[in-house]
């Protein structure tokens, strides 16, 4: 018999599925109770440590992965990936994805007329070390108008995506920048209520700034952790 | 020196230690295909591009993987497939499903199942990414799971853990892939906490030789998604 180490659950932090002003949860999410179930090994596994076939190398610089340096400000961003205990999470895979130095995405179905840069893609991906720290080079992206209400505009935003140690650790965030007044407007952000909203925030930082070169901002990704004891039996207690 | 100075204003960002817990979920959005979804993501077990959406996006914006070689894997190879709806029945053309099952034995590929009496399958791990189409269709290749341990004594019935992202869904929804008529069914663990009336959400059914398993999002028919 496998000892099932059961993960904790959301903590206050955590959004509704349900966010009216958010338009698009309204008819996408759930209105029947979700159905709480023990975690089982199906729950506290999770893939490790074969990244690289499953998504590919580490791409750790997104202004270089073109002929030329893409527009915009380049940025350092660094931080480590944690669970609730202050435990590092190491060897764990962050996929990352924005939008360009104008706030315009390289999706086709991105139509808005801000410029599109042939020198940037906006995707990348790292791996966490044995402290769980990270690190990545990019450009910051832009804000951008989006169709949910009159004038909206998303602040600047970088999509983060961990999977961590197992199924039950699985999470996907965005994160925003300091002093950016279009985040307490933001329907998205305000999906997590304050003061958690402000985990999503990053910190401007001037260790990590490289002289003559780029801004560094902090990070830190917090998933959730074990529960403190071991149980055979998977249920809560 | 001022006392302003010993005092600093109170921070409010993700390195207040006040702050410390768990990172918010927020929304995949509608243009994450560049950025998740890699060619042979939904092919867990051969060489097909299947789970990208490349048409979505230039050519030399790819930077995904390309879908790597696979050793022969044990077990039942299956199609798992089905359509993503929202409120009023349309597809959901910009969702992203995630699969993660055991092998054909029974055992999961991940550190955490120490169970080294069940076999380990080198070349499959269990874990697949699949956009929706703009019909709102996904589809994955995989095997057929063994059973793995429940809560206590129980054995659980052959089954597939699944993950639903996409523009509208602020947190990931999770749900389970049973599968119609196997015989565990009856004493699996999880789906006897689920009322009896909506256990059918949670069935994949047999369909010109696909299992079909459509996800309602909300509805009449909506789907059972788990709080885990």
């Amino acid at each position: 018999m496998s000892l099932i180490l059961p993960y904790s659950r959301e903590d206050a932090g955590q959004p509704p599925s349900l966010h009216a002003p958010y338009a698009s949860t309204v008819a996408r999410s759930p209105r029947q109770p979700l159905v709480r179930i023990p975690h089982t090994l199906t729950e506290t596994t999770g893939p490790a440590g074969c990244w690289e076939t499953l998504m590919g190398s580490s791409l750790a610089d997104l202004t270089t992965q073109h002929k030329a340096m893409p527009q915009g400000q380049r940025i350092i961003v660094s931080g480590r990936v944690l669970d609730e205990n202050g435990r590092p999470v190491p060897n764990t895979v962050m996929e990352i994805w924005q939008a360009n130095a104008a706030g315009r995405y390289i999706h086709k179905k991105d139509q808005w007329d801000a410029p599109l840069d042939p020198n940037f893609t906006g995707a990348g991906r790292v791996i966490t070390d044995a402290e769980g720290r990270y690190q990545y080079v990019t450009i910051r992206p832009g804000a951008y108008p989006w169709g949910n209400h009159h004038n909206a505009w998303r602040p600047s935003h970088i999509h983060l995506s961990l999977l961590g140690p197992a199924f039950a650790t699985r999470t996907v965030t965005q994160m925003y920048f300091p002093d950016d007044p279009l985040i307490e407007i933001d329907p998205i952000a305000n999906a997590a209520p304050l003061p958690y909203r402000q985990r999503m925030v990053s910190r401007f930082d001037i260790e990590t700034t490289r002289p003559n070169w780029a801004l560094g901002y902090l990070f830190d990704i917090v998933l959730r952790g074990r529960d403190q004891t071991p149980t055979e039996d998977g249920h809560d207690h | 020196m001022t006392t302003e100075q010993a005092h600093p204003a109170p921070r409010q960002d993700n390195q207040d230690p006040a702050l410390f817990g768990q990172t918010p979920s927020q929304t995949v959005g509608p243009f994450f295909h560049y950025g998740l979804p890699w060619k042979g993501g939904a092919d867990l077990v051969g060489q097909s591009d299947m789970g990208a959406r490349p048409e979505l996006f230039p050519e030399e914006h790819y930077v995904l993987n390309l879908a790597p070689p696979k050793d022969a894997v044990a077990g039942q190879v299956i199609t798992l497939e089905g359509v993503v709806y929202d409120a009023d029945g349309k597809p959901v053309p910009d969702a992203m499903i995630e699969i993660w099952q055991a092998n054909a034995a029974g055992r999961y590929f991940s550190p955490d199942d120490d169970r080294t009496e069940i076999p380990l399958d080198e070349g499959f791990i269990g874990f697949g990414r699949a956009s929706t189409s703009e019909e709102g269709l996904y589809r994955f290749r995989t095997v057929r799971p063994g059973s793995v341990p429940g809560p206590g004594n129980s054995s659980q019935a052959p089954h597939i853990a699944v993950g639903v992202f996409g523009r509208g869904l602020i947190k990931r929804l999770v749900t389970r892939v049973y599968f119609e008529g196997a015989p565990e069914n009856a004493a699996d663990p999880i789906l006897a906490l689920v009322p009896a009336e909506r256990r059918d959400t949670l069935l994949a059914r047999e369909v010109d030789g696909a299992w079909r398993f459509d996800i309602v999002l909300q509805g009449a028919a909506e789907t059972v998604f788990f709080d885990i």
